[in-house]
């Protein structure tokens, strides 16, 4: 490779013109070839990548079913099935876009963006995660009573029957539903038990996911069901998936996974982020994400904020980055 | 532009049609010797130029390794040993594509590259970072495995924290994979040609401490008789 030098004496002879940067670069070049850079560059990275595909392959843990669920915990498979019920879930409680709860969307200051949102995937937690799907199935007779005397019920009466079954699984030992002392339950027990029976015998999965329709490419009831449980969560906590594990830039295993949200992720490890006592903890979801865009609207503009731009001046890698031509000028 | 850029004379010699005043403005902003250049400023002399095309080669990777995953349908790599080695090609090349990128944009902003109306330059560099961000989470939600299963039902709480999620349900499989086959790789690609045609328009920032006198052009006698005086890499496509 042949390269041109600027005669010595001239180097910075000139004064630093402001606008010197805009200007096409007259002065010394040096010969070179972009295509063979590219291609170059593609051989050594096509390279790299098949090693790595090839040596470390990538990770595929499979997908949890209902089934998998329901048998590894039938206890809170059971407690989760009831607390749809009870109206008591995450997701029956959750705000919008599923459900229209009080004072459950989550808030940035006087701004109500999930509120105002509106309610645009509804989601009614005991209709479409426990009744429905039961209709759908064959039924026994047992649960085809329970399934109407639970329709044939006021909405209070319901509420009444799965509160009361969903107090007394937890004052059971390790939530053992089996062992729930008699009580004023109404037909809850049945449905909770025919929904297990159903999800034990596979036949679960696919009638949450459909909700009676043949095709089907929309998992939200199925997603929102399985995440009202503790099982997922457990599974993933188990793979440091947590959220106050970094989880959002880990990866199932030891894959490296989107590591570039480790700034997102940082801000739920901290305070008063992690703090649910407080108000910016209680909205963290908000606030961090409206701190993130403003940090990432600050990065697009950095050309034009004062002292940020100025950075790069204050503290001179740049010198490092250009040590040739430092090099040669180090006598100016 | 450069209606005096050597072979570039005829192109830009337009007659009034539409054609003829496409042909005009595109060859005047793109002239071939800024597009296909076969020199550049001497101070292009550094490791840190690699990573910008080192991006873009990941991301030829990224599409290949992507359309065969296509070609075949989301769950196919599941099932198949093959399958699972192109999904092994997709997952690193996309991991080498990030770390690539971010070097690329730490080295523009400590070289300040956004000088000399360069401003849009590093924009369109940061709205490409971001626009990675989001085409790599849509393909993490549809892997279809117990990872999508977890990232989707946690992420929703931040979109719908802000009212995104009642309109990019990152629950709906479906909505997901065509954002991360279609709509994004489109936007994506878009943003990176612009950005990649901007870098030729307006070239390699010169140094911070650059002065008038290394703008003078170098004589054709003293450039012949010019030794090499340094092998460091030479690269510049996404400066």
């Amino acid at each position: 490779m042949t390269t041109t030098e600027r005669p010595a004496e001239h180097a910075h002879a000139g004064r630093r013109g402001s606008d010197l940067a805009s200007r096409p670069w007259t002065g010394a070049k040096r010969e070179y070839d972009i295509v063979k850079e590219f291609v170059i560059a593609v051989v050594l990275v096509g390279a790299l990548t098949l090693v790595l595909a090839l040596v470390f392959s990538s990770p595929d843990d499979p997908s949890l079913t209902l089934k998998t669920w329901a048998t590894a915990a039938p206890s809170d498979f059971v407690s989760t099935v009831v607390s749809e019920l009870a109206g008591t879930s995450t997701s029956a409680g959750y705000g919008q876009p599923y459900n229209n709860t009080p004072d459950a969307a989550q808030k940035l200051g006087p701004l109500q963006l999930q509120k105002w949102a509106g309610v645009r995937i509804p989601v009614d937690s005991a209709q479409d995660f426990v009744i429905g799907p039961l209709k759908s199935l064959p039924q026994s007779d047992i649960t085809s009573a329970a399934l109407n005397a639970w329709t044939g019920a006021s909405a209070d009466q319901q509420a009444k029957w799965a509160g009361n079954y969903s107090d007394a699984i937890a004052k059971v030992p390790d939530g053992d539903y089996t062992k729930v002392a008699s009580g004023d339950y109404g037909p809850v027990p049945v449905l909770a038990a025919a929904e297990l029976a159903a999800a034990e015998g596979g036949s679960l999965d696919g009638v949450v996911a459909a909700q009676g329709k043949f095709y089907q490419t929309d998992y939200t009831f199925s997603l929102l069901f399985l995440a009202d449980g503790s099982y997922l969560e457990a599974q993933a906590r188990a793979q440091h998936l947590g959220g106050d594990q970094w989880g959002m830039m880990n990866e199932t295993g030891s894959y490296p996974g989107q590591s570039w949200l480790w700034l997102y992720t940082f801000w739920y490890q901290v305070k008063p982020f992690s703090d649910p006592n407080t108000t910016v903890g209680a909205n963290a979801d908000a606030y961090v994400w409206a701190l993130m865009m403003l940090l990432t609207l600050g990065l697009v503009l950095v050309p034009f904020i004062p002292g940020l731009r100025s950075v790069p001046r204050w503290i001179p890698l740049h010198r490092a980055i250009w040590r040739v031509y430092y090099r040669r000028h180090q006598h100016s | 532009m450069t209606a005096d850029t050597p072979g570039a004379a005829d192109p830009v010699k337009a007659p009034p049609t539409w054609t003829g005043r496409l042909r005009e403005r595109f060859f005047g902003t793109f002239p071939p010797d800024k597009l296909l250049p076969d020199d550049q400023p001497e101070y292009v002399a550094s490791w840190i130029y690699v990573f910008g095309v080192a991006t873009l080669a990941a991301l030829v990777f990224i599409i290949g390794s992507g359309l065969v995953l296509t070609l075949k349908g989301p769950q196919w790599y599941h099932v198949s040993s093959f399958g699972h080695f192109v999904n092994s090609v997709h997952l690193w090349s996309v991991e080498l594509f990030f770390l690539f990128m971010v070097v690329h944009l730490w080295g523009k902003f400590w070289m300040a590259a956004w000088r000399g109306r360069r401003a849009l330059t590093w924009m369109t560099g940061v709205v490409c970072f971001l626009a990675s961000i989001g085409t790599a989470f849509t393909g993490y939600v549809t892997q279809t495995n117990f990872d999508s299963q977890w990232i989707s039902t946690q992420a929703k709480d931040g979109l719908n924290s802000v009212g995104i999620g009642a309109w990019f349900n990152v629950l709906n499989l479906g909505q997901m994979l065509l954002f991360h086959v279609a709509l994004l790789p489109l936007v994506l690609g878009a943003i990176v040609v612009w950005h990649v045609l901007l870098v030729r328009t307006h070239g390699v920032v010169p140094p911070i401490d650059a002065t008038e006198a290394d703008l003078e052009p170098v004589p054709p006698a003293t450039a012949a008789a010019s030794p090499v005086v340094d092998r460091e890499p030479v690269t510049e496509a996404t400066s």
